[in-house]
């Protein structure tokens, strides 16, 4: 999922200060799993902006709502009843959302409410860890299933560097040696040849390096 | 200046806290009337937002009563309420609330007499804080509207 977590309330008050009446938006995907931006931290934040402001001696109309997705434009079209009236939406989604909603409503202000952070999976209760970075090229069959790209602080292909001891990445001791745990895996599956190949250079084109990616799917595109 | 009597939201757990009041009510014990119960299943069911909700509708403390460390009626309720109480003292701050007005507190349900103790130390430490920023906010705002 995509992980994101909620902004200081001082810099979102900063940005529905002007306005007396807002829409708060948040998604019942990814930010919903990872408890930043679904219905309940919709009502948290709508609260907590309403009683910062109320302190500061103003107030302000703060509609809520929660839609199924906002990166899907069928989903963001629900909202054109609800936007009459509203001078700006502060969207608790991830970038995708807030840049669809800035799409869509070209003449209302779009305001980010929480960073968005990574793609992860959820470790236990409470928390997600990095697990993808969205490469284009997955080598997660070559690694035993742990990728050396969201995992290894050097993202090495050939790994691991003199920085690992004891089954910890330099950086912190909380770290695990991405390369550590790809040989533990490989070794225990009996695939230590796939450890010893070597990897060439990574083709970052498929990662972003060569601008902003799409993907077209001719069979589904109108 | 008419003295202050502050609006305190107490979430108490059915297996506990709840039961508590009850034994402090048969055994005559006076505790403040300024303590309003809210009877829950489990001191874990109680939500962030629950707690937030009562601050914006001008409660001046708010505590959630839970069991005592390791007899959770479900286990571990109590340990995720007070984790989610830390979880709202900070939001509070970040709001603008001293986290004082929240609490976390625990007893069984045989102990009458700490649910009066505890009703009246948290009124008596509310009232020194005086009222919410919030409650105040509301006050001046509805005096706006009267002008």
């Amino acid at each position: 999922m995509i992980t994101a977590e909620r902004k200081p309330l001082e810099e979102l008050i900063e940005y529905v200060k002007p306005y007396k009446r807002i829409l708060l938006l948040g998604c019942n995907e990814c930010v919903t799993v990872c408890a930043a931006g679904g219905r309940k931290e919709v009502g948290l934040l709508a609260s907590g902006l309403q009683m910062a402001l109320l302190k500061s001696g103003s107030s302000i109309d703060i509609r809520q709502h929660t839609l199924e997705r906002q990166c899907d434009p069928e989903y963001v079209e629900e909202l054109v009843p609800m936007i009459d009236g509203v001078e700006a939406i502060m969207s608790m989604a991830c970038g995708c959302g807030v840049q669809q909603l800035a799409g869509r409503f070209k003449d209302t202000p779009v305001f980010p409410a929480v960073n968005t952070k990574f793609m992860g999976a959820s470790e236990r209760q409470g928390v997600w860890a990095e697990r993808c970075q969205g490469c284009g090229d997955c080598m997660l069959g070559q690694t035993g299933g742990i990728c050396p790209i969201a995992r290894c602080a050097k993202q090495l292909m050939n790994g691991p560097c003199g920085g690992s001891a004891g089954g910890r990445c330099e950086i912190g001791d909380d770290v695990d040696c991405a390369w550590q745990l790809i040989w533990d895996r490989l070794k225990a599956l009996g695939r230590e040849e796939s450890f010893v190949e070597i990897t060439p250079a990574k083709d970052w084109r498929s990662g972003g390096g060569s601008g902003p990616r799409k993907i077209i799917r001719e069979d589904l595109a109108e | 200046m008419e003295k202050f009597e502050p609006v305190i939201v107490a979430f108490c757990c059915h297996y506990c806290a709840y039961t508590a009041a009850d034994m402090a009510g048969s055994q005559r014990l006076p505790y403040p009337a300024n303590v309003k119960i809210i009877r829950i299943p489990c001191s874990g069911k109680v939500d962030a937002l629950h707690i937030v909700k009562a601050f914006e509708r001008g409660a001046d403390g708010v505590y959630v009563a839970g069991c005592l460390e390791g007899d959770c009626h479900f286990k571990n309720g109590n340990n995720r309420a007070a984790r989610r109480v830390k979880y709202v003292q900070k939001y509070l701050e970040e709001i603008g609330i001293e986290s004082e007005r929240l609490e976390m507190v625990y007893m069984s349900a045989g102990m009458g007499y700490r649910f009066a103790q505890v009703a009246t130390e948290i009124t008596e430490k509310i009232r020194k804080l005086g009222p919410s920023p919030i409650k105040s906010a509301l006050a001046g705002q509805s005096d706006k509207v009267a002008c």
